[in-house]
């Protein structure tokens, strides 16, 4: 329970969980919340000059032909073809939270798998696989994550889980092959070994519990790096395909008219700025309570 | 000495050849033939046999990786599918760009990240702390690609201070000129780095200050001013010497999304629009070449732990 309470002394941890949660709800809530607070033009494909709300019409672009901006009817203003900006960023936030939910869960997975074969069998195993997660460190991860793009089915949401997964788990790798290699020589895995343990015994029952703690915290500041990634693919337009929202397409899709319609651009924005800064604030918060030795340092 | 600096190199080889193979297994899992490509909407199926003969692409996928490292070896990277340029010429020519980039951002960031670090880390926990940490936060969970929309908004379309995204050359427009289009996506590129470097800078600085010498500096009566300088930061800056060699070796590499936005014909988006059009000698290059600076700077970085920690002296 310590731990726990570590964390909760944290406020700044606390605030970004909080944010995180409100967030998880929202996206969880979209269809009921767009429905019935917003409207429900998220998803629809042609242009319209008005839509209908609670039953009376509303102007969704101006004399110029501009669409409107952040008023009483469109609480973030509305997008190129009339579409409720708010609504869509709620939508958004469904995607973006399971996409890099999904990726960062897979990233651990091989992260994990390659990291513990590597420190502990050692020898010509782990001269291999370290090799190649030098390898994999040596392409700049977007061009590897383009590239990945390109070559797999576009345009569904398992596909970008597929390429966070693939493009972000050497670093983990790397972090859990050293404190295995460590960690294997303490005397309880020398026990365990004295009594019988063999090696999957060891892996699963003695080594991986030491391990979630910096597994925990990765994962965190990793899906932190996963929201900012999915949502530079989808602003390249190799991500999340139109017309499923998500924060970075809806970038993109504003970022030709930035000058008039500002909003379209700005506020997705700010959504990925909020959500990254929270999970930065969480991981900090974790590695604080989780990591011995981590706390000794002043924090602000 | 010797044999550490050449089983090093060995490995660095290894590694390269390997990035070579990653990239060209991922692009081979494409669905299509480069050669339709090149060819074109109306190429007949002879004009693809023949293309694909003069290319290689008849060959059995073994025979063709061997024969692209092989080459690439000796500094010949082939043609590009999509111009018909030499690949390294078309590289080459993007990298000053690219550098022009890196380097102002480099001087940026580090002007701005290495002293707010510091001065976090004199009073930690005072309000000067708590604003650096929050900006540092902001500046290591913006998106890039947004925050420059948002400069480009500001002052570009709104104040009117930069032009908007436009690459001029040194030569061509003045060393001033160059600067003025180049302020926005410096600053867009640094922000990030800036943020990094503050919070490595404060986190080092903080950790060495409870270390035994450092109050055995304070003991024997030095002013704070000494240890602080000749003890505590010239210790804290070694790991940032290390950070900032890979991370200009990363964005040497090209940074796609500030090249994107600003319309900087650099590496990065040389890089992208290759795997966009599949044109694969330019994508093996474009990535072999990033690849290069990444791999080179591991091996400086062990080099230099070596010839700076003992320990790692007697394990080898």
């Amino acid at each position: 329970m310590t731990a726990a309470r570590r964390f909760a002394q944290d406020r700044w941890a606390v605030v970004g969980l909080v944010f995180l949660a409100l967030l998880a709800l929202a996206a969880v809530a979209a269809p009921v919340l767009v429905d019935r607070v917003l409207h429900a033009s998220a998803f629809r494909l042609g242009m319209m000059d008005r839509v209908e709300v609670g039953g009376r019409p509303v102007e969704v672009v101006d004399e110029l032909g501009v669409p409107v901006g952040p008023n009483a009817r469109f609480p973030l203003g509305a997008d190129l073809i009339g579409r409720d900006v708010l609504a869509r960023m709620i939508y958004g936030a469904r995607v973006s939270l399971v996409v890099s939910t999904l990726g960062t869960l897979l990233a651990v997975l091989l992260g994990l798998a390659v990291g513990l074969t590597a420190g502990f069998y050692r020898g010509t195993v782990d001269t291999i696989l370290s090799r190649f997660v030098d390898a994999m460190m040596a392409i700049p991860i977007l061009l590897l994550a383009i590239a990945l793009a390109s070559v797999l089915p576009q345009g569904s949401v398992w596909t970008v889980v597929l390429i966070l997964g693939l493009v972000n788990w050497t670093y983990l790798a790397r972090i859990i092959r050293a404190e295995v290699l460590s960690l294997r020589e303490k005397e309880y895995v020398e026990a365990a070994r004295a009594l019988g343990a063999n090696d999957p015994a060891i892996l699963l029952r003695h080594l991986l519990p030491n391990l979630i703690g910096p597994l925990l915290v990765f994962a965190t500041l990793s899906m932190a790096g996963n929201i900012l990634l999915e949502s530079a693919l989808s602003f390249l337009g190799v991500g999340i395909q139109p017309p499923t929202p998500s924060w970075g397409n809806m970038i993109q899709e504003g970022m030709a008219f930035y000058s008039v319609a500002w909003w379209i651009t700005l506020f997705p924005g700010l959504a990925i700025l909020a959500t990254v800064i929270s999970l930065n604030l969480v991981g900090d918060g974790l590695r604080d309570a989780l990591v011995p030795g981590s706390r000794q340092r002043l924090r602000a | 000495m010797t044999a550490f600096l050449v089983r090093r190199l060995v490995w660095s080889v290894v590694v390269l050849v390997m990035v070579c193979a990653i990239t060209f297994t991922i692009f081979f899992a494409v669905p299509g033939k480069p050669a339709q490509l090149i060819a074109g909407k109306y190429g007949t199926q002879e004009t693809i046999a023949l293309i694909e003969k003069r290319l290689g692409l008849d060959q059995p996928k073994p025979v063709q990786f061997v024969r692209f490292v092989s080459r690439a070896a000796v500094g010949d990277w082939g043609f590009s599918y999509v111009s018909q340029q030499p690949v390294l010429g078309t590289i080459l020519q993007a990298f000053p760009k690219t550098l022009s980039l890196t380097l102002g951002a480099v001087v940026i960031w580090l002007l701005i990240g290495i002293p707010v670090g510091i001065l976090s880390a004199l009073k930690p926990g005072s309000i000067w702390d708590r604003a650096a940490m929050v900006f540092t936060l902001v500046g290591i969970s913006a998106p890039a690609y947004w925050i420059g929309l948002v400069f480009l908004r500001v002052f570009s379309d709104q104040l009117g201070w930069f032009p908007i995204g436009d690459y001029v050359e040194i030569a061509q427009a003045g060393v001033l000129s160059w600067a003025h289009h180049l302020v926005l996506p410096w600053v867009t590129l640094a922000l990030l780095y800036a943020g990094w470097y503050a919070r490595m800078t404060r986190a080092q600085m903080l950790d060495i200050a409870r270390l035994d010498y450092v109050r055995t500096a304070y003991a024997k009566g030095l002013p704070r001013r000494v240890v602080v300088g000749r003890h505590i930061l010239r210790n804290a800056m070694l790991p940032l010497v290390t950070m900032l060699g890979m991370d200009v070796a990363y964005l040497f590499g090209g940074a796609v999304l500030t090249e994107t936005v600003f319309g900087i014909p650099g590496i990065g988006g040389l890089a992208w629009r290759a795997i966009r059009m599949r044109d694969l000698p330019m994508v093996m290059g474009t990535v072999l070449f990033a690849a290069v600076f990444i791999v080179v700077a591991n091996l400086i970085v062990d080099l230099l732990y070596f010839s700076l920690d003992p320990r790692i002296q007697t394990e080898s």
